[in-house]
């Protein structure tokens, strides 16, 4: 801690220098936060999901709607707990702006299937008992200010009604709350009861279910379960695919696809570019101060103390740059409109964290190993290498001139022939 | 000396230095590189999407869909109501006598990815012989069409190149049946990510009665909004209509109107981020080179012709790194194929166009950041006093 003051009057030195840096490492982990913040949407934000769940959808699509009658079939399988089953609804509320999932279940199904989910007794058995009821996620009704007791109109775009109408009326009936923290971040979905629904529906779409959501027993026996209800459906003309919850939601967020893959290549240039600027900037730091390092080396500063000297300065950079622009780009993600809900979460944070890290040993170390070396003889005399970049640079430079070079000579060489 | 003359000598005299600012001057070049070619990158691809989408969207053809729905995959028509529509008078007539319309079911179907268990969400299209005809640009590429009453498919260009298992010959499982895939066709547009089928032969293996949508050719492009006002008005229907051009715009707004906040931001921040670098690289040019701008000031040399000499280092460096970027976008994205949700929910494969309207953009940027990189840089240099540069070290 005692050399907090060397460090920074090192960074110090050239105040215009180290701010235009340090303004655009903020730049560069400002996007770095908002490129992963999307990223973060778009995969692996089915960890919570755990393994004790199936899913069980139609082979064709999950929108193809399984009967319901597959459902006793599922539940004799053995090891299975207990089975869902899941329409989704497609409702627009309002304007159709801040967009929510809505899905048509039997209440007692959901709440043995779904234990994540907490709520009032009298709120499961109003549920249960109510056939227009719906339950709301905490969030979502914080969102749109709904109480129990308020009626929804939902426009669906998928479902008419028997008489044609797409308006259907819902009883928010109670709010229910995420097991812990994890879920409850999740609470911003909307259950129907399934008894309005199928009943209101057009009669030749009664009895359909939709997917099931299978809860069983021993999570190790998963995929010895999905084979077995798989095997009971094959041929017929609802043949079934089942996985684990985790992958069904992963498969949703690979429908984007290439996207993911996009938004990394974004940020690895980003990263190349950011990288390059500042290490040439301390390299650049270092060599003017060259003689000054070899003075700390006469006042008997070890060759190990200078180098760390040099590389706690790197790291100052990258961390306050990177701390800035991490915080801008949270501020940032607030002030995005809502069609765009990123947060720079721990796992961003994580990221930022190590390419802290990976910056700090990449941009810190070739001039720490110079001052490192540094004799101190040479350096009071001002007699400074070329950085170790600088080097590679200029061989880079004389190797192409040489090639173009020749390539001159020759050409006035077979010049001279074809004159001869 | 003319303010002309001493500004030629001095900017050579400092271009030809600038191989002895290497990794400085780099910064600058790689920085605007990183910065033109990931906007480039990002907004060839809302284009490609665009193209592929919205492209060729006619407006003498209209889409019937059910009242309300977002887009096919959520429309219903009855065979009644096919049937009906078809008769209005707005529909232009083919040789035969027949009405130019074709009403077509979209189911989903998955497609698998490599090495991955979930599949790709695709749309498997049934079409009636007119939807052929409707579609001018539709070719086969390999293989024959379908034929009706089979279990046959056909498979879009795009859709092939981009999932495992569409070659012609390979046969795919869809409810219990078998589906032989029998030739790849392209159209040039979002079709060339589906899977194409007769519709009856859909219709009775998916045990659907009716169609997703109705495409109808018209007499001419004036006549969607009285059909419109007809079918709108039938107490028979509830339909929505509108023109071909508007259903794919409608279709595509959503996906491209991401990208394109997504490149701004991202081009915003970049942008700021390689102005800094650039004028980071051009201040310890500037005072790498005080001693020699004294010099060239106690010779008699103009401010005027030191700013410019500044300006030209870093425009032309910015340049270099504005050209390199769009090059290095060009190389790497110009046809790349990729595929991503599209508007019903299933996967729309499409190539980002790089567009020489993109790589003008990309470079422009690139002057612009040279342009303020350089300014601040220049000024300071112009207006060191001549006896404190001459002592500089």
């Amino acid at each position: 801690m005692k050399y907090v003051g060397l460090v920074l009057s090192g960074l110090l030195r050239r105040k215009l220098r180290t701010g235009l840096t340090l303004l655009a490492l903020l730049m560069a982990f400002t996007l770095l936060g908002l490129l992963q913040a999307v990223n973060s949407l778009f995969g692996g934000a089915a960890d919570f999901l755990g393994a004790s769940r199936l899913i069980t959808q139609a082979s064709t699509s999950f929108t193809q709607p399984l009967p319901m009658r597959l459902m006793p079939q599922i539940e004799a399988v053995p090891g299975v707990e207990s089975v869902m089953h899941s329409q989704f609804f497609g409702g627009v509320y309002q304007d159709g702006r801040g967009f929510f999932p809505q899905f048509a279940v039997n209440p007692q199904r959901l709440r043995d299937t779904y234990p994540e989910w907490v709520m009032a007794e009298d709120g499961w058995r109003q549920f249960i008992s109510t056939r227009d009821g719906a339950i709301v996620g905490r969030n979502l009704a914080e969102t749109n200010g709904w109480k129990v007791g308020d009626i929804v109109p939902l426009n669906s775009f998928i479902w008419t009604k028997a008489d044609g109408s797409r308006t259907w009326e819902w009883r928010v009936v109670g709010i229910f709350d995420g097991r812990d923290e994890e879920w409850s971040e999740r609470a911003n979905i909307m259950y129907l009861n399934y008894g309005q629904f199928d009943e209101g529906r057009s009669p030749a779409a009664r009895g359909l279910a939709g997917i099931f959501a299978v809860r069983i027993a021993d999570p190790n026996e998963a995929a010895r379960i999905a084979a077995e209800i798989d095997a009971k459906f094959d041929n017929s003309s609802d043949e079934t695919k089942t996985q684990s919850e985790q992958e069904f939601q992963l498969g949703f967020a690979r429908q984007f696809g290439d996207i993911g893959a996009i938004v990394n290549l974004i940020t690895a240039a980003v990263f190349f570019s950011i990288l390059f600027l500042t290490g040439v900037s301390m390299s650049q730091a270092v060599r003017e101060r060259i003689p000054e390092l070899a003075v700390l080396k006469c006042l008997g500063f070890t060759d190990r103390q200078v180098m760390w000297l040099v590389l706690a300065e790197a790291f100052a950079l990258c961390l306050l740059g990177a701390l800035a622009g991490m915080l801008l780009a949270s501020a940032l993600t607030l002030l995005l409109p809502p069609e765009f809900p990123i947060t720079t979460d721990l796992r961003v944070w994580i990221i930022a964290g190590i390419s802290v890290l990976v910056l700090t040993v990449m941009i810190g170390m070739p001039p720490a190993m110079t001052a490192k070396r540094l004799k101190i003889v040479d350096a009071l005399a001002g007699r400074g290498d070329d950085s170790p970049l600088e080097r590679l640079l200029h061989r880079g430079l004389d190797a192409v001139t040489r090639l173009f070079g020749r390539r001159e000579d020759e050409e006035e060489h077979a010049d001279q022939e074809s004159r001869a | 000396m003319s303010i002309l003359t001493q500004t030629r000598e001095i900017v050579m005299l400092n271009l030809r230095s600038i191989p002895d600012r290497l990794a400085p001057s780099l910064v600058i070049v790689i920085g605007i590189a990183g910065v033109v070619g990931v906007l480039v990158a990002l907004l060839s691809m809302s284009t490609g999407l665009k193209q592929t989408l919205g492209g060729n969207g006619r407006d003498d053809q209209a889409v019937i869909t059910r009242g309300g729905s977002q887009g096919e995959l959520s429309s219903f028509l009855a065979i009644a109501s096919m049937t009906l529509i078809k008769q209005d008078r707005a529909i232009a007539r083919g040789a035969d006598g027949l009405p130019l319309a074709a009403g077509e079911l979209i189911v989903i179907t998955e497609v698998p990815r490599p090495g991955q268990s979930t599949g790709a969400n695709v749309t498997m299209r049934g079409v009636e012989p007119t939807s052929f005809r409707l579609r001018p640009d539709f070719t086969m590429v390999e293989g024959r069409r379908f034929r009706p009453g089979v279990q046959e498919i056909i498979v879009g260009d795009g859709a092939a190149r981009q999932f495992e298992g569409l070659a012609i010959g390979n046969q795919l499982r869809f409810r219990g049946g078998t589906w032989t895939i029998v030739g790849h066709f392209r159209s040039g547009d979002a079709y060339d990510s589906e899977l194409w089928t007769d519709r009856d032969t859909l219709q009775s293996a998916f045990g659907r009665a009716g169609v997703s949508s109705l495409l109808a050719q018209l007499r001419s492009a004036n006549d969607v909004e009285p059909m419109k006002a007809r079918l709108v008005a039938d107490p028979q229907l509830d339909v929505d209509v509108r023109s071909q051009r508007d259903y794919y715009t409608g279709q595509s707004e959503g996906l491209t109107s991401v990208i394109g906040f997504l490149a701004t931001i991202v081009a915003v921040i970049m942008a700021l981020g390689a102005t800094f670098g650039a004028l980071n690289t051009m201040y310890s040019a500037v005072s790498a080179r005080t001693r020699e701008i004294g010099t060239l000031r106690a010779l008699g040399f103009g401010a005027l012709p030191v700013v410019a000499s500044v300006m030209a280092e870093s425009l032309l460096l910015s340049l270099c790194g504005g050209v390199l970027g769009a090059v290095i976008a060009y190389l790497a994205f110009n046809g790349y194929a990729v595929s991503t949700l599209g508007g019903g929910f299933t996967q729309v494969a499409f190539q980002f166009a790089v567009t020489p309207g993109l790589v003008m953009l990309g470079v422009t940027l690139a002057l612009g950041i040279g342009f303020i990189g350089g300014l601040a840089p220049a000024i300071r240099a112009a207006r060191i006093p001549v006896t404190d540069a001459l002592r500089a070290g």
